[in-house]
């Protein structure tokens, strides 16, 4: 990462629009599936026919409520759609139904952590101001089209969430940590289904520069629609560097709105304030106040989900993690609850299971490119193997052979440990009679490890192992081994 | 047959004297026969017409009809209607056919009710005297050299002339009263809310509210009946049961309290109309109504209030009509912006521009505060009046309707400040939401002219009640312009 200069400060606010995972869309009727054919998903309503009305679609209040409720924010009692004007061909009704003066969320707040070297860690509080309801905009579609635009309107009328941090942010790497606690969290809601890709959730920088205690902000430029983290911190890297060398060059920063480029991750200037749309907001006439009551906002609260955070604190109370493998497990609502599916069925140690999940589990899904939803191993199936480490059936070195055949989709630990004849060697009399085979064929190491070669004492347990074909208890060998080799 | 009441109609088509398919084709040919001078009509759907009523027929015959059922009327081209155009007016939407039914239509069409066309209006239900409309002026029956009215010119003026029993209408200042004053009708325009304004063609979304044009109280009742209540596809309707507005039309109105505004008796009104207003005064006070003036202070504000919200809204939703979906598309367009003004500069006519001019000023960046954001306070305001006069024991407010009686074309059409003065007793009840009707109460000239009622939130019932009652005790309502009579 490149280091912000001596003596400069960059000051960083981000609008994220999350797409909220609704059934429907936020003012009709219509289907909000991605990828759709264009134009399937879009009903009169959504063309913004003449006569067409829309209707709020409460799921979405829900799903705002939520969220503020999620980030400490506060709900508003009243809060009022109004019309945003423009015109653009895939904008319907040639305006946005948005909300302005009277936002659904606001007064929120998010802790982030930040990386300060090797474990070491701080938290910094960045301000929500706000998050309000919004229906998206449909696309233009300019390939395949000769001299011509098509226009898909199936994504016209999606509800979002816009929410807008306070200027809180310094560093791009404070922006991504913001905007990915924000992704967990949408998406540990499930109000979002957080697919950047498919711009389900989508991120506005606003980034200004100034000399380190300055009064005043900067003049700040808006780089529009950056959809990935990476891409963030890029623009926004850029972003400030460009700043800083215009104005040390004597130069001065114009309002305006940028585009990030990834093949260059350069940001270029799309429109400066002076041609910036008036959008003429008002209240729109056809919808109703929506108003939140204090039950409303109780059951809500009732029924939220447990956060990442509250998460892990219970990981590390409860089960006795470290931090690292609490974070690590409670990165995903899904994880978590495999993990503990995992604790429960198999009645393993808490800290076992948890090696076996982040490390081996997670390593192998890695590879595979797979997530935990789509894990070849159930969280059954594993607390299956981790019984049988946990009653010595199998050793732990055995149990990755296991792990690897279960991956393999070979069956159940039991089935495997049946049919390889994996099942661990506590009998301390073959043991001892694999011991003394070994003692008996290497005279010399014997000899030279009595006379205090302590470091011999690996290779005799590397070669008993392999008498036993690795099935022998490695807590009753070293014992036994000690034994014998002591004469 | 064309002078029948909907009661009588309705009996005649239960008792066999005539079928809805005999009834319609008399409508048909009253309409090719007159409707070539009078221009109310935009599109004539005479084989939808003749279907809806061999099945109004049927169900006559099966004993499954309503009071409605088999009865002709012509809806106001503001209402879309699956498969039959829907133009509003406007050259923007003339080639526009909308792939659904208004709700009013849908319930009109499931009484049994028959549409025979679409009704003229000013474009967009811009205009109080239907010259604003790409079909050209609508002329009043009762003199074809002055205008009927607006915005719901064509409605009414089918009426009058017996080319329908009964139309559809719309009121955002003064649409459905003003032009019913205008030619000797009954128009009522309810209680916003009352009647769901999904799929119809949207000025002033918080001001527009559909209704009724008839010939009398009665008839009025019946198709308003047909028409309100709830629709969760509106918003904005209110989720209330429907008063039945039928079958308290005979009460007696005796020591009901009518409000009389000091402000609305002021200067302005015409003599003539002055005259016919206190005849009706005194009528309804024979009939043992009590008057009391009353003060509507803040209603000299309401023209201005109005033509700031309006204005404001529309500009708004006509931002959709960019020629891009649907509607005019202008040719030959180089680039996108250019599309837009082509299209829109093209599709829409001059005072429709005005108001999306003037709406959109007062929305801007800087003036918003100033206008629109003042001109709800000020409407608040208007609100209070009326809240403070039904609170104080007034059962309904009477006033005139219009300023005077209609005026010739041309008249106003170079002075848009004269021509929304019109809407000057009309617009405080859009403003506030109340409901309010217009009736016949004799004649200027040899011109019609009318009176207004204003009622507190969901008195339709009342109104309706005090407008039979007082037509039970005069006939103006049944006056005919001489040329429509047989």
């Amino acid at each position: 990462m490149s280091q912000i200069p001596e003596g400069w400060e960059a000051v960083i606010g981000l609008e994220v629009h999350c797409q909220l995972s609704t059934q429907s869309k936020i003012f009709s009727g219509s289907a909000i599936a991605y990828g759709a054919e264009p134009n399937t998903q879009a009903s009169p309503i959504d063309l913004g026919m003449p006569g067409m009305l829309p209707v709020l679609n409460v799921d979405a209040v829900k799903k705002a409520v939520t969220f503020g409720l999620s980030v400490g924010a506060r709900i508003a009692p009243r809060s009022v759609f109004a019309r945003k004007h423009y015109f653009y061909p895939d904008l319907p009704k040639g305006y946005q139904i948005s909300q302005y003066e009277l936002p659904i969320v606001f007064d929120g707040h998010l802790d982030i952590e930040l990386d300060d070297g090797p474990d070491k860690t701080t938290v910094k509080r960045i301000g929500i101001t706000r998050a309000h309801l919004e229906e998206d905009a449909g696309k233009s579609v300019h390939e395949g089209f000769q001299k011509s635009s098509g226009i898909d309107l199936n994504r016209a009328g999606t509800p979002l969430i816009e929410i807008v941090s306070e200027p809180d942010i310094r560093t791009a790497a404070e922006a991504v940590a913001y905007l990915k606690k924000l992704h967990q969290i949408v998406v540990y809601l499930g109000i979002c289904d957080g697919n950047m890709q498919e711009g389900s959730f989508r991120c506005d920088a606003n980034v200004s520069v100034r000399k380190v205690g300055a009064p005043k902000f900067g003049t700040r430029t808006e780089t529009k629609n950056v959809n990935s983290f990476r891409y963030v911190e890029k623009a926004i890297e850029y972003e400030i560097e460009r700043q800083i060398e215009v104005i040390e060059a004597g130069g001065s920063i114009r309002q305006e709105t940028r585009l990030f480029n990834p093949d260059t991750g350069e940001t270029r200037a799309m429109r400066s304030k002076e041609d910036a749309n008036d959008y003429r907001y008002f209240p729109d006439p056809d919808l109703l106040p929506v108003v939140c009551s204090d039950e409303y906002i109780a059951a809500i609260r009732e029924s939220l989900p447990e956060l990442p955070d509250a998460k892990r604190a219970r990981f590390v109370q409860d089960f006795g993690l470290s931090d690292y493998d609490a974070k690590t497990l409670t990165s995903s609502r899904e994880l978590a609850s495999y993990y503990e599916a995992v604790v429960a069925a198999s009645g393993a140690e808490a800290k076992l299971c948890a090696n076996w999940v982040a490390t081996d589990l997670l390593g192998a899904l890695n590879k595979l490119s797979k997530d935990i939803g789509e894990s070849p191993i159930s969280a059954d199936a594993l607390a299956g193997m981790l019984k049988r480490i946990a009653d010595k059936t199998i050793s732990g070195k055995l149990a990755k052979d296991v792990f690897e055949a279960m991956l393999n989709g070979e069956g159940s630990a039991d089935e495997i440990i049946k049919a390889k004849g994996l099942v661990q060697i506590t009998d301390e009399s073959a043991i001892i009679a694999a011991i003394d085979d070994v003692i008996a064929r290497n005279p010399q190491q014997v000899a030279d490890y009595r006379g205090g070669k302590d470091k011999l004492f690996g290779f005799f347990v590397g070669q008993a192992m392999k008498a036993t074909q690795g099935k022998a208890n490695p807590d009753a060998l070293n014992r036994l081994l000690k034994e014998r080799l002591a004469g | 047959m064309h002078k029948h009441s909907i009661a009588e109609l309705a009996a005649g088509l239960r008792e066999k004297k005539f079928s809805s398919r005999e009834l319609t084709q008399a409508y048909l040919k009253r309409i090719d026969r007159f409707d070539g001078a009078i221009n109310s009509y935009v599109t004539v759907t005479a084989e939808r017409a003749l279907k809806q009523a061999d099945a109004a027929d049927a169900r006559i015959a099966a004993g499954d009809a309503g009071i409605l059922t088999g009865i002709p009327l012509g809806q106001k081209d503001i209402f879309c209607t699956t498969g039959v155009r829907t133009a509003c007016g406007s050259r923007m939407l003339d080639k526009f056919i909308a792939p659904y039914d208004a709700t009013i239509v849908e319930k009109l069409d499931a009484a049994g009710m028959v549409m025979l066309g679409k009704l003229n209006m000013d474009e967009f239900a811009m205009g109080s005297s239907n010259e604003t409309s790409f079909y050209g002026s609508v002329c009043n029956p009762w003199d074809k050299t002055r205008v009927p009215g607006g915005s719901s010119g064509g409605s009414v003026a089918a009426v009058a002339a017996g080319l329908c029993p009964v139309a559809t209408a719309t009121d955002t200042g003064g649409s459905i009263r003003q032009p019913a004053a205008l030619t000797n009708l009954t128009g009522i325009k309810p209680t916003y809310g009352r009647v769901s304004r999904y799929g119809m063609i949207a000025f002033a979304s918080s001001l527009d509210q559909a209704g009724v044009v008839a010939r009398s109280a009665e008839d009025a009742a019946h198709v308003l009946q047909a028409m309100s209540g709830f629709d969760p596809r509106d918003s904005t309707s209110v989720e209330r049961p429907v008063d039945d507005l039928v079958v308290g039309l005979g009460q007696s109105i005796k020591g009901l309290t009518i409000g009389l505004p000091k402000e609305y008796f002021a200067d302005g009104m015409a003599p003539g109309v002055r005259v016919r207003v206190e005849e009706a005064i005194a009528t309804l006070t024979r009939l043992g109504v009590n008057f009391r003036e009353i003060s509507l202070p803040n209603s000299p504000l309401s023209v201005p209030t109005y033509y700031v919200v309006a204005p404001a809204e529309a500009s708004s939703n006509l931002a959709r009509f960019d020629g891009v979906r649907y509607g005019h598309r202008a040719e030959g367009a180089k680039s996108l912006e250019e599309l837009y003004k082509k299209s829109r500069g093209e599709g829409f006519g001059a005072e429709v521009q005005r108001r999306i001019m003037i709406g959109t000023y007062v929305l801007s960046h800087g003036y918003y505060d100033a206008y629109y954001l003042q001109a709800q306070k000020v409407r608040r305001l208007i609100y209070d009046d009326f809240k403070r006069a039904f609170a104080d024991g007034i059962d309904l407010i009477l006033g005139p309707t219009a300023t005077d009686v209609a005026f010739k074309f041309g008249h106003n059409s170079d002075d848009p400040v004269a021509m929304y003065l019109n809407d000057i007793y009309t617009i405080a009840a859009n403003l506030a939401g109340i409901p309010a009707m217009s009736l016949p109460c004799g004649f200027v000239d040899g011109l019609p002219t009318g009176f207004q009622l204003m009622g507190n939130f969901f008195s339709e019932a009342r109104m309706l009640n005090v407008a039979h009652q007082y037509q039970q005790a005069t006939d103006f309502h049944t006056k005919w312009p001489t040329e429509y009579a047989s």
